[in-house]
């Protein structure tokens, strides 16, 4: 289905990454956000509230981000496409009804613009170091997708994809974004309505006495009912059978926490989304993502002219992570290097994948800013010996 | 929606109904019989209220297909569980906002929260008194019984002044909310208080609150025998209702300054507070009406996503195209439409 012409601002224009993503969302057919203020995220909410009115959508600032994340849950059931918008210590506030929305299956898309932790840490400077959080933050085994952009422009095209991918696998999509994309300004190209690719809310076309909110036909993923349209079906966060009824069960447990789980991680190439360049013949393969894919471009150019045969993979979606990917190229290559803004995270998982066959060097920065190129090409240069 | 990889898992096979024979009670209908028994202890009061929660709806003679229950967690939080509504069991503390969700998403329904003293007022305290606050368009239902049920007897925001509890094992001696006040002083415009006995006086307060819009706040006092009681030694389920048959005052427009309840002492109760103000939906759209004058959309009544060209025309889904059928009001006709108003 193709964007609802209300939504879409279609133009070039000069924004900074929070408000393209908020442009984004509008254009995702979105039209229900629950925030509450936290830097460096407001300005998305801000650029909703100011365009909401005018298109049909309803914005409320809730009084925290528990209630937030809750509301959104409880918006998305009445079909209407919801999303919030946060930073970490409201990420963590939200964790709570992130697992209920991936336990009740709820698509929704939870923004975080990432600044330096733990606690209230750095709250106007970029950090990276949630990208552990927004796999498991809440307690439990479930799966959710998260997308990292590098630039405003990619902030506004996978905040639709998010919202798209959110649809198509009833599952909360974690947007990790951080404090420089946020606030970065470039220039940005709004396509035509037309040419936006949307996947909609799909309902059940079940009559109410034959649907079962949690059966299944022939794939991983149940048909929605919305609320109001007669079903009056029942959905917990207790674990629950077909019937959406809660059953306390080791069986019943396995069989839907198994699920929840599988829905992503058995379509993980499908939903894998990145950038793969020069790894033919590399000697060493960059992973990177977010802001870092920007800066880790000079320390490529750098290296390459120095002779080393550097191949990078940049994450776009980085859960699920690429385990085949990784697992292939680490057979053929010396080492992965991956920096990020944290003190390894995304690096476990490559040097997971890589499981042996080839070396995985963090190049990490403890946020409040970016790395310098230079200490990533030492790494390569160490790498690559 | 996406056709994903065949996935192998079994089917957990649905415990058998335990459905009780012929002759049939009246609320039979509006509940899920396959979920009976319910998990509520002999003498608790929480089913009483639900069958006068469910009188008053068929007495008002609303559309149930409208009408969206909420809990949250806890003995009353499995309220949500036994209606046959479109029902969600949310988390701990959470019902009001995920209703206020439900709400925006879907102005049209009647959007109704149950849950307990712990769940409403203690974890979820936050989003009641905002919820107040905004006059946000929700019917809330506080069923009191004094104590932490589910988790085994705790203390509660509600434990009386030197009642028991299984964490305060020599007396209580926090101050408890005076429910009412709270409600009143936070901006609800529908305040009342009853007890499980009060079951004509209650259905008519339920009733009286559905016809209503904004933020109704009815509180209910009922018995918890297995804690609250035995921790207390107040006695059996028969004592208990004859402690609210000896206790309870009926004082209607009282001031909820003097509706503080103190242990075994008397329960006021009654119709509080029952006035009109513009709910938050209401003072959204005038404000908006009037500063944006016809550049204004506000969000359809029946949900601000699945209208739209697009959507009409390519799905046979059957319940958008009655979705998209159904009336809206007259607002919506002229300028709703949201997405698809083009």
């Amino acid at each position: 289905m193709k964007a609802h012409a209300a939504g879409v601002l279609t133009g070039e224009h000069y924004l900074d990454g929070d408000f393209a993503c908020g442009e984004g969302a509008m254009a995702a057919g979105c039209r229900f956000v629950a925030g509450y203020p936290i830097t460096p995220s407001t300005e998305v909410v801000e650029r909703i509230a100011k365009r909401f009115p005018m298109i049909g959508g309803t914005f409320i600032q809730m009084e925290d981000e528990l209630a937030s994340m809750a509301a959104v849950v409880g918006a998305s059931w009445t079909g209407t496409k919801s999303m919030t918008v946060t930073s970490g210590p409201g990420f963590s506030l939200m964790m709570e009804n992130i697992g209920l929305a991936a336990m009740m299956e709820t698509p929704c898309v939870v923004v975080n613009v990432q600044r330096g932790g733990p606690s209230t840490g750095l709250p106007t400077m970029v950090g990276q170091a949630d990208m552990m959080q927004a796999r498991w933050g809440s307690h439990g085994d479930y799966e959710i997708i998260a997308l990292s952009p590098q630039s405003p422009q990619e902030a506004f095209d996978l905040t639709i994809e998010a919202f798209n991918l959110a649809e198509q696998y009833r599952v909360p999509v974690m947007f990790m974004m951080d404090e420089c994309v946020g606030h970065m300004t470039e220039k940005v190209v709004i396509p035509k309505p037309e040419d936006i690719e949307i996947v909609p809310r799909e309902l059940t076309d079940k009559p109410p006495e034959e649907y079962l909110p949690y059966a299944l036909d022939d794939n991983m993923i149940p048909e929605f009912a919305r609320a109001g349209d007669g079903y009056r079906f029942h959905t917990t966060g207790l674990t629950h059978d077909e019937r959406g009824y809660p059953v306390m069960s080791p069986d019943c447990q396995r069989v839907s926490v198994t699920r929840l789980v599988d829905k992503i991680r058995l379509n993980a190439e499908k939903i894998a989304r990145y950038e793969e360049e020069q790894t033919d013949g590399a000697d060493v393969v960059l992973v990177t993502y977010g802001i870092t894919a920007r800066v880790a471009r000079r320390a490529i150019e750098l290296s390459r002219r120095k002779g080393v045969k550097v191949g990078v993979i940049r994450l776009v979606v980085v859960w699920p992570f690429p385990e085949k990917l990784i697992r292939e190229l680490a057979g053929k290559i010396k080492a992965f290097v991956v920096p990020e803004i944290n003190y390894g995270q995304i690096s476990l998982e490559v040097e997971r994948c890589a499981a042996g066959k080839a070396t995985t060097t963090l190049v990490p920065h403890m946020g409040g800013g970016v790395h310098n190129p230079m200490d990533i090409v030492n790494a390569i240069m160490e790498a690559a010996k | 929606m996406s056709k994903a990889v065949k996935h192998s898992a079994e089917k957990v096979a649905p415990p058998e109904p335990d459905v009780p024979a012929e002759p049939q009670h009246p609320v039979t209908p509006y509940l899920r019989m396959d979920r009976i028994p319910h998990i509520w202890c002999p003498t608790c009061g929480i089913g009483t209220v639900v069958r006068c929660f469910v009188d008053a709806l068929v007495q008002s003679k609303v559309d149930l297909d409208k009408v969206a229950i909420c809990s949250g967690i806890g003995c009353t939080g499995r309220v949500a569980g036994y209606l046959k509504l479109d029902a969600f069991h949310s988390t701990h503390g959470r019902p009001i906002p995920f209703a206020t969700g439900l709400k925006m998403g879907r102005p049209e329904l009647l959007v109704t929260v149950f849950s307990g003293d712990g769940d409403l007022v203690g974890i979820g305290g936050n989003h009641f008194i905002h919820a107040a606050r905004r006059n946000m368009d929700l019917l809330v239902v506080l069923v009191n019984n004094f104590i932490y049920g589910m988790t085994g007897g705790q203390n509660a925001p509600t434990t009386p002044l030197t009642a028991r509890s299984s964490t305060m094992p020599f007396g209580n001696f926090e101050r408890p909310f005076n429910l009412p006040h709270l409600a009143e002083s936070c901006g609800a415009t529908y305040v009342a208080r009853w007890t499980s006995l009060h079951v004509r006086r209650l259905t008519k307060s339920f009733r009286e609150a559905i016809r209503r819009k904004g933020f109704r706040f009815i509180e209910v006092i009922a018995p918890c025998s297995t804690l609250y009681a035995r921790l207390n030694k107040l006695g059996d389920g028969f004592s208990l209702m004859q402690f609210y048959h000896d206790t309870a005052v009926v004082k209607n427009n009282a001031d909820t300054r003097e509706t503080a309840i103190d242990f075994q002492q008397r329960i006021i109760c009654g119709k509080f507070v029952d006035e009109e103000r513009p709910t938050f939906i209401d003072m959204m759209h005038e404000h908006y009406e009037k500063v944006l004058g016809d550049k204004y959309v506000p969000t359809p009544p029946e949900g601000g996503l699945l209208s739209g060209p697009e959507n009409e025309s390519s799905s046979a889904s059957g319940p958008r195209k009655k979705a998209s059928k159904r009336k809206s009001s007259k607002k919506a006709a002229n300028k709703g439409g949201g997405d698809g108003a083009q």
